[in-house]
């Protein structure tokens, strides 16, 4: 048996890694802006059961933050340790957008996350809000930044290569808003907001099924309810418009995600089958005439390319592509589902007093996540054989690697981040299995931090921190 | 007359290395120390010193990371591969402090399992940043564009012994910073320690800094050629007297004092490596402008950090100063 190449073990450890972390910001964007949300009603309206939902979320917040804290700098270490050709060629043009990411969007997260999570007490209202804000804002911002140097590797515009190799701007405007950036920054941001939708939604039916008079747990699941109404249907379009992005810039990506080998006019939709690279044909494939031209090129007769088209080793890994794609799209469109059943229970007045509807997004809480894997397994994997797509490939990009030192380095990660995460997602589903209580406690490292003579009035009435409405003492 | 980016940029680089390793140092060394406490009460108030502003401070780590990749991606690309190990074991370590400050509290039965968690990690994490300094010191041996050396190069007498000075270090600007943040036991404790800390440090430094001379020879010629080392001379001098105004702190009792003067340590520290070092930032060959990137990108990113680094500063010293004050001992975990 061959040992495997020590860049296949880099590619395992960067997919391991970079999978593991995608799953915490996925969470933390949406939930952040979830929790701005809450406090701003809370802060408008006066309602204790804004604030009460805000401190039941804002302590699985904070472990999801946390996690994606140490998981993501992994992720900025590991350009170099594995690879360094990558990261020579290519930092002049990356580095500056992480640089700005880090600038921008992690120190204002950090910056104002003890704040928001320890000092409620401390600052009063306004600036409380004002922290939460800060983090959400944050969030977003590093989305803008990552997803901007993620889709200039997939689509790289404003560039020129110098003496040494190195890519080098020349059109900064064009770096960041390269043709692929505006619709992955949409999709990803909306597919974030889901999947934190899902999950809430999950948690509010689930106590519901317990007890379905809990404000609280009504607030979460409505709210979650209305993103699904809302949202899914535009995240379809906007996945739609991705797509159609992707056919022009990436149109080999596309072809392996159809499962289309052979090139040809007015070509069918394959709905199920099994790609296979070797035979270089999908095999017991269950098509719909034409209709793969009408959704691609919106004409009954259009040419599609197939795979056969590209030299064979430009192909991408069909396989794999067909399926995640495949896996994406029917949960976006199972989320569609469930917001409209909703929306028509919502009309009839029984959202809360539906057992299966409520079963069922139960059953759905997870499905943002998967999804969000599926759709980065697509669009990173039909993005290979290339780090720079069209340019730089990835068999080039690697450090001088030697294969033990990397795969032990793959084995301890695979070990501490199952046990260390497996264990975080342990405590995350224990605290989303508490009950949201009415006058739910702040978070528990609040109190010992407080010092003598610093304590504003306020805190020393707790009954008086649900009305916002009063003046400050 | 144009700018200098690439110097620029070096400054700013090690400015951001030497706030990550004043700011995770002190909040490290308190998970260092964190075995020496007795009881559950006193690592509690520990931890709560610290967690509200160390995720900031590791934020520095990433823009010392994040920094490299984007204003001296050729030393990054070099420099990574050459510490391949001790940062992995670094960033593994890591990932066991930063997630007990959350998990800590959310059981009782495994409460244990993250006190060691982050003790360990801290100490590992720590031990690592100081062997990757101790090998850099040592210089990285580069062929073409790219790490030229072996996999265990890292690996020396010097590079473990730098480990080590480096732990005892953060455990001087833990124990420091924990006089200024605690009261009663855990305070009075932290003074003893400080103690031992305090004169490890001053001791070590000493041995890293001859150890180092006799490395290369270039290192001895920056120090010791004249007129020069007139002006250079005034960094051991400080060294002795910041030490001395530590245990004169230490001695009166005064609880800011030693901690600012442990930070002046690291700074002089810093400054006497910067000595050593310049005009190189992968010593023994590439300087700061053969590893920079060209002018436009460093140009790019000094446009926002011209900005957004004071904004920063300006919102962690308010973070700083929402959470400043003691933390109380009585006041437990509820």
């Amino acid at each position: 048996m061959d040992l495997p190449l020590a860049i296949d073990l880099a590619r395992a450890q960067f997919a391991f890694t970079v999978s593991f972390h995608i799953v915490f910001p996925a969470f933390s964007i949406g939930l952040a802006s979830y929790l701005a949300v809450l406090e701003g009603l809370w802060l408008y309206t006066g309602r204790a059961v804004y604030l009460d939902t805000f401190r039941y979320w804002v302590k699985i917040f904070a472990v999801v933050f946390g996690m994606g804290v140490v998981s993501g700098i992994v992720m900025s270490y590991q350009f170099g340790t594995n690879w360094s050709v990558f990261s020579d060629k290519t930092g002049p043009v990356l580095g500056p957008l992480l640089g700005y990411e880090v600038l921008s969007a992690f120190f204002l997260e950090a910056g104002f996350l003890g704040v928001m999570l320890f000092g409620m007490q401390r600052v009063g209202r306004k600036l409380h809000y004002f922290a939460t804000l800060m983090v959400a804002v944050g969030t977003l911002f590093s989305a803008f930044w990552i997803l901007s140097a993620n889709s200039w590797m997939q689509t790289p515009a404003g560039y020129s290569i110098n003496a040494v190799g190195q890519f080098v701007a020349d059109d900064w405007w064009a770096v960041i808003f390269n043709p692929s950036f505006p619709y992955r920054l949409v999709h990803m941001v909306l597919a974030a907001y889901l999947t934190t939708g899902f999950l809430v939604g999950a948690v509010g039916a689930w106590h519901l099924l317990r007890d379905k008079t809990n404000a609280r747990a009504r607030l979460m699941f409505s709210m979650a309810m209305l993103m699904a109404t809302v949202v899914a249907p535009i995240q379809i379009v906007a996945g739609d418009m991705h797509g159609l992005n992707t056919l022009e810039h990436q149109p080999a990506k596309i072809a392996a995600m159809e499962g289309h080998f052979d090139t040809h006019a007015g070509a069918p939709l394959i709905l199920f089958g099994l790609p296979d690279m070797d035979a270089a044909e999908t095999r017991y494939a269950i098509e719909i005439p034409k209709l793969g031209s009408l959704i691609l090129t919106h004409s009954l007769d259009g040419t599609v390319r197939g795979l056969k088209d590209w030299p064979r080793e430009d192909w991408p890994n069909a396989p794999i592509l067909f399926w995640t794609f495949r896996i994406m799209v029917g949960i976006g469109f199972a989320m569609v589902g469930l917001g409209l059943w909703s929306l028509w229970l919502r009309f009839r007045g029984r959202l809360y007093d539906a057992p299966l509807l409520l079963r069922a997004a139960v059953g759905m809480g997870p499905s943002g996540f998967v999804a969000v894997l599926a759709g980065w397994v697509t669009t990173e994997m039909g993005r290979q054989p290339y780090t720079v797509y069209g340019l730089l490939r990835t068999a080039d990009s690697a450090s001088p690697l030697d294969a033990p030192a990397v795969a032990t380095s793959l084995a301890i990660f695979a070990i501490v981040y199952f046990a260390v995460f497996g264990a975080g997602v342990f405590y995350l589903l224990r605290l989303m299995g508490k009950t949201p209580e009415a006058g739910e406690a702040d978070m528990p490292t609040g109190g010992p931090i407080r010092s003598a003579g610093t304590t504003p009035a306020l805190s020393l009435h707790p009954d008086r921190r649900a009305h916002p409405g009063k003046a400050q003492s | 007359m144009t700018l200098d980016f690439a110097l620029i940029w070096a400054g700013l680089i090690a400015f951001a290395v030497l706030a990550y390793v004043i700011l995770d140092g002190f909040d490290l060394g308190v998970g260092i120390l964190f075995p020496l406490m007795r009881g559950e009460a006193h690592r509690d108030t520990a931890m709560n010193s610290v967690a509200p502003i160390w995720d900031g401070n590791e934020t520095w780590l990433v823009l010392g990371g994040g920094g490299l990749f984007a204003v001296f991606p050729l030393a990054y690309a070099i420099v990574m591969p050459a510490l391949y190990m001790p940062i992995t074991i670094m960033l593994i370590a890591l990932i066991f402090r930063g997630v007990a400050f959350e998990y800590r509290w959310k059981t009782v039965r495994a409460k244990w399992v993250w006190d060691i968690s982050f003790a360990l990690g801290s100490l590992t994490a720590t031990f690592a940043q100081g062997i990757a300094l101790g090998a850099l010191i040592q210089g990285i041996p580069v062929v073409g564009r790219a790490y030229g050396g072996g996999w265990w190069d890292w690996l020396t007498p010097f590079s473990l012994f730098t480990g080590i000075s480096l732990v005892v270090g953060y455990a001087l600007l833990g124990s420091t910073w924990l006089i200024m943040k605690t009261e009663g036991r855990v305070q009075r404790q932290a003074y003893r320690i400080a103690w031992f800390t305090g004169m490890g440090t001053i001791g070590l430094i000493g041995i890293v800094s001859l150890w180092t001379l006799f490395l290369n020879p270039v290192f001895m010629e920056r120090w010791f050629s004249m007129p020069r080392m007139l002006f250079v001379a005034i960094v051991p001098i400080l060294v002795l007297a910041t030490a001395a105004s530590l245990f004169f702190g230490l001695n009166d009792r005064r609880t800011f004092r030693p901690f600012l003067s442990a930070i002046g340590l690291f700074v002089l520290c810093f400054a006497g490596l910067g000595i050593s070092f310049y005009p190189f930032i992968v010593p023994p060959s590439v300087t700061i402008w053969q590893a920079a990137a060209p002018d436009n990108s460093l140009a790019f990113l000094l446009v926002g950090a011209s900005v957004l680094l004071p904004l920063i500063l300006c919102y962690t010293g308010y973070s700083y100063w929402v959470f400043r004050g003691k933390v109380s001992e009585d006041e437990g975990y509820h």
